[in-house]
């Protein structure tokens, strides 16, 4: 049932009419068709792509680092640290949006792709600590002290050691931050000024009625690519648990 | 003499821990003075919480003295990290790389070394004969038993050929049986190998098995350091005694002392012991102390000091006897059965003298 409303629209993506009502009048490409000829939906998945794969590349290396600080060290105030670090986490999107558009031209950011990617960086990131945080705490911390032991420096034993068993928690929370950035519409919508990523483009589309089916067929291929990808997370998610299990 | 593997000096170790708002600080280790031979199978055996494997992890280089001096091979090594120090460590957990094969687990090292391949696909392949694990290098470590895995920790650390080779109760996990096995072959590689063995346990009967020499430890401080047979035999003090084995201790007080033999009334009875150097003073209070097994027991009459069977084990190869003196204090006594002996069996409830020679008893300052 959860899955009716995405399996209809994937039926309508195909449907041969303008507006989304049965009976479905019969089987047309057209849409598809017009979603690749449109340049400016083109740039937007592009824009998007680049705010996506950029801020949560950032996410997951700051959240790596956070999570290695916070797990292995006794840091004073790390409970402190931990809140304030997932306050993004609790804060609604449109009010860090704003905050966030303020600051930038206080401080002389432009509104643009990169801007967006930056914010996107601050909302991604807890969850990236807190994937790899978990891995890391399931393993014993002496697994550096024995690759020091055997020669290892400190960036040595985590080069070759902790990164390599976190691998898999690492892609999971790229994966996760990507999806997050990638669908992000209030944020994004203040802070992109004419580099309009997937979302923001997609609802400035709605207001012509003509346009909403290639919107729809869009959106079908958007939910299909997103499912997999979360699907493929939490396969290696799981894979990771059983083999962490085993050791 | 070779100049020692480990030096020790004046090490003290302080940690201070947050209680609520009052800042509390242990002697993890204290003042220490500890030099460990060269080649050798050194223990350091003591209860948990006697700061044995902080002292390790102090040669190691995981911790940092407070106060004093680690010395490896005679150089100071306050300004070197782990990394740097010529000693390997076999984790109490082994610590295997989850995400590589045994081989390259053992390799490790060496690939950090920079060790040419060739060379190093040699030395694993020795190592690991050495821990009789030759043909499981393609493994990974979580389809290892406990006891192949604690070989793999052994071979990863070996094969690097450290000046001196850590040991944190590696044996601590396996059962009974597969431990008694892995002590004498542990003992073995060591005989085989040459390198100083530093070894951490609190187990006294695997440090009387394979050590060389034992530093019996507690509260952070050494009690005595001896090897097998002295710490058995002339326990320096009540805990040494207590730990290692099984002692009795009996109260008295000093009645008399000439050449070497001490005469000590225990309640109101008379018994020799060799006064083992000790100093003593008539009237002095003083504890004696005697291993079950050095005791004799007879019919009553002879000699001695007189007392109750109050209880008997039968345990195999030894009867275990529990005799009431009547000072008033209970002691253990082993009798070996065989021989014929069996007959010599005193039941519950009879007289019994109990007798030992002289220099099997020792005193102990209290």
């Amino acid at each position: 049932m959860l899955y009716l409303p995405i399996i209809l629209l994937i039926i309508f993506s195909f449907n041969n009419s303008t507006t989304l009502v049965f009976p479905l009048k019969g089987f047309t490409l057209q849409w598809y068709g017009q979603l690749f000829a449109n340049r400016e939906l083109l740039n937007a998945v592009g824009n998007s792509l680049i705010v996506g794969v950029g801020s949560s590349l950032a996410a997951t290396i700051l959240g790596t680092m956070g999570a290695i600080a916070m797990v292995r060290f006794r840091l004073p105030g790390r409970s402190v640290f931990l809140g304030v670090a997932a306050l993004p986490l609790v804060i609604p999107y449109v009010i860090l949006g704003v905050s966030l558009l303020v600051l930038f031209n206080e401080v002389g950011i432009k509104l643009s792709a990169f801007a967006a990617g930056l914010a996107h960086v601050i909302i991604s990131m807890p969850y990236a600590l807190l994937i790899v945080a978990s891995r890391l705490v399931g393993f014993p911390d002496n697994l550096e002290e024995a690759a020091m032991d055997l020669g290892a420096s400190y960036w040595g034993a985590l080069l070759r050691v902790t990164i390599p068993i976190c691998s898999p928690a690492l892609l999971a929370a790229f994966l996760i931050c990507f999806t997050m950035s990638f669908d992000e519409y209030a944020i994004a919508s203040f802070l992109v000024g004419t580099d309009a990523t997937l979302p923001v483009y997609l609802y400035s589309q709605l207001r012509f009625p003509t346009r909403l089916p290639m919107v729809v067929s869009l959106a079908a291929i958007l939910m299909t690519i997103t499912m997999a990808v979360m699907l493929f997370s939490e396969w290696l998610r799981r894979a990771d648990h059983t083999s962490a299990r085993k050791a | 003499m070779t100049e020692p593997a480990v030096e020790i000096c004046n090490v003290t170790k302080l940690y201070s821990s947050k209680r609520g708002k009052r800042t509390e600080e242990v002697h993890a280790v204290r003042e220490m003075n500890l030099s460990i031979p060269c080649g050798k199978f050194f223990t350091l055996l003591g209860p948990s919480g006697c700061g044995k494997t902080t002292t390790l992890r102090l040669i190691a280089g995981f911790e940092t003295p407070t106060t004093g001096e680690v010395f490896i091979q005679g150089k100071v090594m306050s300004k070197v990290p782990p990394n740097h120090r010529p000693v390997n460590t076999v984790f109490q957990n082994y610590a295997l790389f989850p995400h590589m094969n045994v081989a390259r687990n053992v390799a490790f090292g060496l690939e950090i070394k920079r060790v040419p391949k060739a060379e190093r696909e040699r030395l694993v392949h020795e190592a690991l004969e050495l821990v009789k694990l030759a043909d499981m290098g393609d493994r990974k470590p979580s389809q290892l038993s406990g006891g192949q895995q604690q070989r793999v920790a052994l071979a990863r650390a070996l094969v690097n050929r450290p000046s001196v080779l850590l040991l944190d109760e590696p044996l601590g996990a396996l059962d009974l049986k597969l431990r008694k096995a892995m002590q004498i072959e542990l003992k073995h590689i060591q005989e085989q190998v040459g390198i100083t063995f530093v070894y951490v346990t609190h187990d006294q009967e695997e440090a009387l098995t394979m050590s060389d020499l034992i530093a019996v430890m507690k509260d952070g401080v050494i009690q005595q350091l001896g090897d097998p047979v002295t710490l058995y035999k002339t326990p320096a003090n009540k805990f040494v005694a207590d730990f290692i084995g099984e002692s009795n201790f009996i109260k008295g007080t000093v009645d008399s002392e000439s050449g070497g033999l001490a005469r000590i009334l225990v309640g109101r009875e008379c018994v020799e012991v060799g006064s083992g150097g000790v100093s003593l003073k008539a009237g002095e209070a003083i504890t004696l102390t005697i291993r079950p097994e050095k005791i004799n027991l007879s019919r009553i009459g002879a000699g001695g000091p007189s007392g109750t069977v109050e209880d008997r084990v039968y345990i195999g190869t030894d009867t275990r006897y529990l005799v009431l003196l009547l000072s008033g204090e209970t002691i253990i006594v082993r009798v070996q059965n065989g021989c014929g002996s069996e007959e010599g069996e005193f039941a519950k409830g009879e007289r019994v003298t109990v007798r030992w020679s002289p220099a099997d008893a020792r005193l102990l300052k209290d």
